[in-house]
């Protein structure tokens, strides 16, 4: 990885549900960035720059909310940068954040990503009339539903792969506290007979829309080691950041196995020496805001030959007790802030690695993948987090 | 706010209130019951100044011709045209007529409908490869049994009346069969 080290000393999550009207958006993020500073052994005072991202404002209907929140964000006279990249944003932002330090201009970075689904409505704002466009009048489901048609087409899956994803994430949710939807009750009859969305999407194969924030604190080696030694709590080590991106009508162009994803993956293991990422990762969070999305990223991102990555889902290899756990935090399909949700992946990855994820912990986990996407799956981001440094 | 208030906020077609707001899952001592949320209707008017491929495209489906644009390196015809290429980047001069005949690229089948012009569910909602294009175009199936639609199914638009006609993709009311073989999947990937 290009630059000087860093590392993730501080996470803080809200709780997410579906709607937080306990406290104003202000209140919302500070409840994030405290959590965070505690977990870092830091205050407001030692942080040097802030960096932040959500998902379009339109989602919300607010624009440009970073300005107001500067002082809620403790940014006054310190630089504040907002990053977009619609879904992949948190993950993206984090990234950013991890140059602020990599480049040797700053210490001590807080970046935040944050979505109050409950003030507006994303699927209407992926859908509303616009005469001079196409218009997709089926919601973001509808609009990844071809795909995932293509991609059972192509590799041939047996129809349940989707239900056993959604089963074993919303299992994993409930042993992560902060996790949006607890189904103690949830089985694989129940999302089988859920209601038929987008064929071949069912309700409980979809993610819901979510209220919350996470935070990071990212520091460089020096005051990463300064942090561990009051916290107590290691530091997991950015081995390697990566972003790719394509546009989103293009001819040959593959939806289903997207270059830039492939490009990214690619990118991120050459920097953290990884030559074989389903023996060398130890665990996986991925994007999965539809069920089926956990095989094709699997293919996607190199754990599984093309075709064969809904294969090691029917093994089991990816629940907490297989070889290449994903979600262990419940995931997308559990808990949906949008602008956050990028960045819950790597806030996770750097949980395990520190071994810091509670009940959702995989035991000895030393090297984590964080990975999000975005857009018309056309914006990647990805980051490799170990124990070691690197 | 009761919970009634936030249904009222009816955002899809699902049954029984299915993806409504809930109730907050946090509890909170709210004291003497303050104000915590506002519901307030909101509209924006917007003048929208197409630019020159937009143009050319809208006034296009005001008489019902698809008009997409070359990319001068590949080749390749882009619908809807945004002036530049988005493989070469260079600007696209040349005009094309595409379709209307098309052939489903995939598709869902919708059982929730969302926006004002969403069609009485389930629905197939389709990516439509014009002949002679190199993107497909979204739109919704009509005339035929939502089982029956394939990828690779041969498709025609139908368009509202012609005293209907405006620059506006809402021209096409929805595209049905026409009795032609399929195109095999295979000739289809990168075209979506």
């Amino acid at each position: 990885m290009a630059g000087n080290r860093v590392a993730v000393v501080g996470v803080g999550q809200t709780r997410y549900a579906a709607v937080r009207d306990d406290v104003s958006l202000p209140g919302l993020l500070r409840e994030a960035v405290f959590r965070a500073l505690a977990d870092a052994h830091m205050t407001m005072d030692d942080i040097d720059a802030i960096v932040v991202g959500k998902a379009p404002d339109f989602f919300e209907g607010m624009m440009m909310p970073e300005s107001y929140l500067a002082e809620a964000l403790g940014a006054v006279g310190k630089p504040l940068f907002r990053v977009h990249t619609a879904g992949s944003v948190g993950g993206s932002t984090a990234l950013v954040a991890a140059t602020h330090v990599q480049s040797g201009v700053h210490d001590r970075v807080l970046t935040i990503g944050w979505q109050q689904q409950s003030v507006s409505e994303a699927m209407w704002a992926l859908s509303f009339p616009i005469p001079f466009q196409q218009q997709l009048v089926a919601g973001a489901g509808g609009y990844f539903a071809p795909f995932i048609r293509e991609y059972i087409r192509r590799s041939d899956a047996p129809d349940h792969i989707g239900i056993l994803v959604a089963l074993k994430d919303r299992l994993n949710a409930l042993k992560n506290p902060y996790a949006h939807l607890h189904e103690p009750d949830i089985t694989f009859e129940s999302i089988e007979e859920s209601f038929m969305l987008w064929e071949p999407i069912r309700y409980s194969e979809t993610c819901p829309g979510s209220d919350g924030a996470i935070a990071l604190v990212l520091a460089s080696e020096g005051a990463a080691e300064a942090s561990a030694a009051s916290s107590g709590v290691p530091p997991a080590w950015i081995h390697g950041t990566a972003m790719r991106s394509e546009p989103a009508t293009a001819s040959g162009r593959d939806q289903v196995n997207p270059v830039a994803g492939i490009e990214c993956a690619a990118d991120v293991y050459a920097q953290a020496g990884i030559t074989d990422p389903r023996r060398q990762v130890d665990v996986v969070e991925m994007y999965v805001p539809f069920s089926w999305y956990e095989p094709m990223w699997l293919e996607n991102l190199g754990f599984a030959p093309e075709g064969e990555g809904w294969k090691l889902t029917a093994d089991g290899a990816t629940e907490m007790t297989g070889d290449l756990p994903v979600n262990c935090s419940g995931g997308v399909l559990s808990t949906n802030p949008i602008g956050a949700s990028g960045m819950i992946r790597f806030g996770e990855a750097a949980l395990q690695v520190r071994g810091q994820a509670g009940d959702h912990q995989v035991d000895g986990a030393r090297v984590a993948v964080g990975h999000a996407y975005g857009g018309a799956a056309q914006f990647y981001a990805m980051w490799v987090v170990g124990a070691d440094k690197p | 706010m009761t919970t009634e208030d936030r249904r009222d906020r009816s955002i899809s077609t699902l049954p029984d209130g299915l993806w409504t707001q809930p109730t907050p899952s946090v509890p909170v001592d709210l004291g003497d019951d303050p104000v915590r949320r506002q519901v307030v209707p909101a509209a924006m008017r917007y003048n929208y100044s197409p630019g020159l491929a937009s143009t050319r495209f809208l006034r296009g489906l005001a008489e019902k011709r698809f008009l997409g644009e070359r990319c001068p390196e590949t080749g390749e015809v882009y619908i809807p045209p945004r002036g530049v290429s988005p493989v070469s980047g260079l600007p696209t001069t040349e005009q094309v007529e595409v379709g209307p005949k098309a052939t489903i690229t995939s598709f869902c089948v919708v059982h929730i409908g969302f926006g004002v012009n969403a069609p009485p569910t389930p629905f197939v909602s389709a990516l439509f490869l014009p002949d002679g294009a190199a993107v497909s175009l979204y739109g919704t199936m009509g005339e035929v049994p939502h089982d029956e639609v394939r990828i690779g199914m041969r498709v025609e638009p139908v368009w509202v009346d012609d005293d209907q006609l405006t620059e506006s993709m809402e021209n096409i009311r929805y595209w049905r069969p026409i009795d032609e073989p399929d195109v095999p999947a295979e000739q289809l990937k990168g075209h979506m």
